[in-house]
């Protein structure tokens, strides 16, 4: 009998449609295989007996309609589950049981799937390698010892290792992006505005994105049709046509103008990334695509900008965090000492450093020199794509500037942990749509993702380029399931 | 701008986060870092720049004044760590 | 210290042990906005329901809750804006403002901080002294916070959120006032221009309306402004007039012993009659105000300001102005009648149908009077505006005497009906038929031929006294003028 954990989304909702297999079948599959996955820590809670129940009803239905009829999901722990345990990979967040659910998880629901449980991430999505989560650290299913990348990165750990058929995960600075490429998977950021916050746990509100993770790029577009709507709850939530991303897919893109940034060749950037960036090219060449050199003179100004912006914009959000409606709280002599006492004990200390970073670039005498500065220079960053997409239709650069890296590795060292997202990071500044699709591996045997930018709302131009990558790359997952 | 302890020390009393001696000196060198990379900006001249106040080019949109009163005060007390059937329950605050 | 004031002429100093001191005073209202739901969220603004049951998951800030603005607030402070003449800002911006406390789920107010939505504006204030006007420097809309309650359990502190993220409207006036009773002046102009344009119930009670007060002090004659002092969320006109005098001559004592002021915020004490200082609050208070990433700036079309105007009610200047023009009625009149929407409409209503200067002089004279004794406002009048204008119109068109009106409209408050069925009950009609009068006049003349003699031959002073008789024996009802010329008629 075919392993049913091991096909695509895509053709599991064809397979349910037709009959082949069951959804409970299909669940009971996925289930199985996470009870021996345990060692990879990638889920913070399972959903597993309302997931049976939920594909028994379903099999039991006259008509399958839904773009993702009868599959079961799990989802980054960031998301708001009706009645679910939502953790945001916290401890002050540990006990909290939503009375409602996030539009993107409800939107997955209207088409036809449930929850198969809750994945870990990074604590408020802050970290990149799975390392600060309060539930542990996520071990990359490639190795051992490795980081799965981060924030999302136990939903790019439960996705590589067949755990879930597809995820989602969202992304403030690189968060779906980097662990896609960590972990040989493809992970789309949309735009600012096409997929609502509302029911997402916030990091950074200005940035915050939730996007799809799945095994090739016909799942992205599926999932992506499937999770993106215009929400008159989420201010922030643009009223722009869905398109039918699935049915345009096309790696047919002869024609389209590619930039090619020089400022992404960054020091110490390992040789094998460049190597992989020039194939990226050849690639796209060979599909009849234009490349042109082009230049986006502020990137180095990005990630310092970044951490100007997100903390400040976390250090409010992560406020009502405060023991006084949900969540964790510690004793106090008065309410300022109980205040205190909540949030030192149930925050980490990454979150702790980027609250305290965020309140400082805030604090009086300091939000010039820090916070505008840091809007000018978003500013100035958006001009520069806005300039380029002039005369290109996307951007192709590399994902990251190194494959996975050891657990433990960077975890005592702020900076070299952040330069991890020095390519991610600009796109979120300006609001822009990008993927990461997996297309080699290094010398390690470890897979390396390339990433193409594009124009506001044009995801499918993206989803093209990165089919077209994908067709010619033949990335093949090359994982020995060594946990089991 | 360096950070000192004392920095430290105000951010955290702002930011409602207690701190002993230890963790507060292991923040002096961390955050003192961190504002060493963001400095890296002061390199670049933004006098003419105007600073971006939303990445969305439209104006805020608005709803319709309609009570949807959802009368849900258990929903809204059932997940607080101190309630009791009306109200949010926490230490006596001194004015 | 000594309070010095003179009605007729403003000044109003306080005389301290050294020097005589002027106190600049600026206020910021908080008034709340009369809107269904609240400025953020679709929850009931209602007052007075039950603890927490007027609360969403956006007013208790779960996690990924999100605001959405609601329109008719922001229509709202439009409006307000226009009534104080102010400018409006097609471009504002809400902000964070983050502080630590139990009745702000968020962790921050939404609020406006460099960018109102609306500028610079005024409001005129009717003084004993003449016509005041005090700058209006800004209106942005903010999120009200909900409630603690610290006296239910002797060791915790209880919260409600029902009033979290009601619309406010702060009103920030320039340090324009300088002295209680024009304190008292601006907050009665401000809650009446809002009433007019319904924006605000103005109900002080229940904290539709409040004021943080900032007083300082300064040498009479002195260019400079001191040091202030922000009174906090007074709410109740006595209340800033009292905790102005005591703050006023805290500064002048601290002054005049060669001590300074810390600029604090300060709390009144209603019980004791004393501000305090509210040091506890002071150690956490930088505000790191930033632009709210959960929205987007707001941008208002020109046109929807331009209808706005278009469709504004005639305010109390406008109204007074055409009050002296139109109807003739004196500045002391004009003003009274505007000084609430209810006064002026009781009294429009009035003159549908009758003199408007004799309506006037009801009103403000009679009608206020008894409304004063019964402490009612002039929505619960005894006597309705209708049956006060029948009232009136009887007086002119001679169908009963001004007199006779004083009855009638003493039996009009325990009864409030139409007065001609009280004239015609009591048989109170005025006596204009010619005829019968000449038939009373020759009765009174019979009866006192000799006083008719001594009138002749000169006591002309006695004609009062005919008149008198004759109203005597008609029981008040004749006609005064007819009885007059009846009567120099048949005196001849
Ligand atoms: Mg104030
Ligand atoms: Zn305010």
């Amino acid at each position: 009998m075919i392993d049913l954990t091991k096909i695509s989304l895509c053709d599991l909702v064809k397979g349910i449609k037709k009959k082949d297999f069951t959804s409970e079948e299909v669940t009971k599959s996925f289930i199985d295989n996470e009870k021996k996955s345990k060692k990879l820590n990638s889920f913070i809670t399972t959903n597993f007996d309302e997931a049976i129940i939920k594909s028994q009803t379903f099999d039991k239905k006259k008509n399958y309609s839904g773009l993702l009829a009868g599959v079961p999901l799990a989802v980054k722990d960031l998301f708001c589950t009706k009645n679910i345990k939502t953790t945001a990979g916290s401890k002050i967040l540990n006990n909290f049981f939503p009375t409602y659910e996030s539009t993107v998880t409800a939107n997955l629901w209207s088409e036809g799937a449930f929850l198969l449980g809750k994945l870990n991430c990074d604590e408020f999505a802050m970290g990149s390698s799975n390392e600060t989560s309060f539930f542990g650290n996520v071990i990359n299913p490639y190795g051992d010892k490795l980081v799965p990348g981060g924030s999302s990165g136990g939903s790019a750990a439960a996705l590589a290792s067949n755990l879930t058929p597809a995820t989602i995960g969202t992304d403030t600075g690189g968060s779906i992006r980097q662990p896609a490429s960590f972990t040989g998977t493809v992970g789309l950021k949309p735009t600012y505005g096409r997929c609502s916050r509302w029911g997402i746990v916030a990091f950074a509100s200005s940035l915050d994105q939730a996007g799809p993770m799945t095994q090739n790029v016909e799942d992205c577009a599926l999932l992506l049709q499937a999770i993106s709507s215009y929400d008159p709850k989420d201010s922030t939530s643009v009223n722009v046509k869905v398109d039918n991303y699935s049915e345009n897919l096309t790696d047919n893109i002869k024609g389209l103008k590619i930039g090619i940034p020089k400022e992404y060749r960054v020091e110490n950037m390992p040789d094998e990334i460049d190597i992989l960036w020039k194939k990226g090219v050849e690639y796209l060449k060979d599909a009849g695509a234009i490349i042109k050199d082009i230049t986006l003179p502020h990137t180095m100004y990005a990630l310092p900008a970044y951490y100007i912006v997100a903390p400040a914009e976390a250090s409010s959000n992560l406020a009502r965090y405060d023991g006084v409606k949900y969540g964790h709280r510690a004793k106090g002599k008065n309410l300022i000492e109980m205040y205190e006492n909540t949030r030192s004990e149930g925050f980490g200390d990454e979150v702790k450093r980027r609250i305290l970073i965020g309140t400082y670039v805030l604090s009086s005498g300091y939000y010039d020199a820090y916070y505008i500065k840091a809007q000018k220079v978003r500013q100035l960053i958006k001009k520069d794509f806005d300039e380029s997409f002039n005369e290109i239709d996307a951007v192709l650069t590399p994902s990251t500037p190194s494959s996975a890296f050891k657990v433990g590795d960077k975890k005592d060292d702020p900076i070299s942990m952040y330069l991890n997202d020095v390519f991610t990071v600009p796109v979120n500044l300006a609001g822009l749509p990008a993927i990461s699709v997996p297309a080699g591996l290094d010398k390690k045997n470890l897979p390396l993702g390339l990433q193409l930018i594009g124009k506001p709302f044009q995801e499918q131009t993206i989803l093209n380029l990165s089919l077209a990558i994908q067709k010619r790359a033949g990335f093949k997952k090359s994982i020995k399931e060594w946990w089991k | 701008m360096s950070i000192d302890k004392d920095i430290v020390k105000h951010i955290s009393k702002l930011a409602r986060i207690s701190l002993d001696d230890k963790k507060t000196d292991g923040l002096v060198k961390d955050l003192s870092s961190i504002i060493l990379f963001i400095e890296k900006l002061n390199k670049l001249n933004t006098d003419n720049v105007v600073p971006l106040t939303s990445i969305i080019n439209a104006s805020l949109k608005s709803r319709a004044d309609e009570v949807k009163n959802e009368k849900i005060r258990d929903q809204i007390l059932k997940n607080s760590p101190e309630k009791n059937e009306e109200f949010f329950v926490v230490p006596k605050v001194i004015e | 210290m000594v309070e010095i004031m003179d009605q007729k002429k403003f000044n109003y100093y306080i005389q301290g042990e050294k020097n005589k001191w002027e106190v600049i005073i600026g206020l910021e209202v908080h008034a709340q906005v009369l809107s269904k739901s609240k400025l953020f969220s679709s929850s009931s603004t209602k007052f007075g329901a039950d603890p927490n049951t007027q609360v969403s998951l956006v007013d208790s800030a779960f996690p990924g809750m999100l605001p959405v603005i609601n329109q008719y607030c922001v229509e709202q402070s439009i409006k307000t804006g226009l009534g104080l003449k102010a400018k409006i800002n097609l471009h504002s911006v809400f902000d964070r403002k983050n502080y630590f406390y139990a009745d702000l789920p968020q962790g921050y107010q939404i609020s406006q901080y460099k960018n109102p939505i609306v500028g610079e504006g005024k409001i005129i204030l009717d003084m004993p002294y003449g016509s005041k006007t005090v700058g209006i420097e800004r209106l942005h809309l903010e999120q009200d916070a909900g409630k603690s309650i610290h006296d239910l359990d002797p060791e915790n502190t209880y919260v409600d959120l029902n009033r979290s993220g009601v619309a406010l409207m702060e009103i920030v006036s320039k340090p324009d006032l300088r002295s209680p009773d024009e304190v008292s002046a601006y907050v009665k102009k401000l809650r009446s221009i809002m009433r007019y344009l319904n924006t605000c119930d103005g109900n002080m009670q229940e904290g539709s309306l409040r004021a943080d007060v900032n007083v300082s002090v300064r040498k009479v004659g002195s260019k400079e402004f001191g040091t202030r002092c922000e009174i906090k969320n007074v709410n109740s006109i006595k209340f800033m007039q009292m905790a102005i005098q005591y703050e006023a001559k805290r500064q002048i004592d601290l002054l005049e012993d060669n001590k300074t002021i810390d600029q604090e915020t300060r709390l009144f004490d209603t019980k004791k009659n004393e501000t305090r200082s509210m040091r506890s609050k002071e150690d956490a208070h930088d505000y790191r105000y930033f632009p709210d990433p959960d929205l987007l700036p707001l941008k208002i079309e020109k046109k929807l300001v331009d209808t706005i105007k278009k469709n504004l009610p005639e305010l109390p200047d406008e109204k007074k102005e055409r009050f002296i023009k139109e109807h003739n009625l004196s500045l002391y009149e004009a003003t009274i009648l505007v000084s609430e929407k209810e006064i002026s409409h009781y009294y429009e209503e009035v003159v549908k149908n009758c003199d408007k200067k004799l309506a006037a002089n009801w009103i403000t004279g009679d009608l206020f009077a008894v409304l004063n004794k019964k402490n009612l406002s002039i929505s619960k009048s005894p006597i309705s505006a209708t049956n006060l204008s029948s009232m009136i119109k009887m007086i002119s068109t001679g169908k009963i005497s001004g007199k006779i009106a004083k009855e009638v409209f003493e039996k009009m408050q325990s009864n409030n009906v139409d007065p001609h069925e009280i004239v015609e009950k009591e048989g109170l009609l005025q006596q204009s038929d010619p005829k019968a009068l000449e038939k009373i006049v020759q009765e009174v003349i019979s009866k006192n031929l000799d006083k008719v003699s001594e009138y002749k031959s000169g006591k002309i002073k006695l004609f009062g006294f005919f008149v008198g008789q004759v109203m005597k024996v008609s029981g008040g009802k004749a006609n005064p003028q007819l009885v007059n010329n009846i009567l120099k008629e048949k005196l001849k």
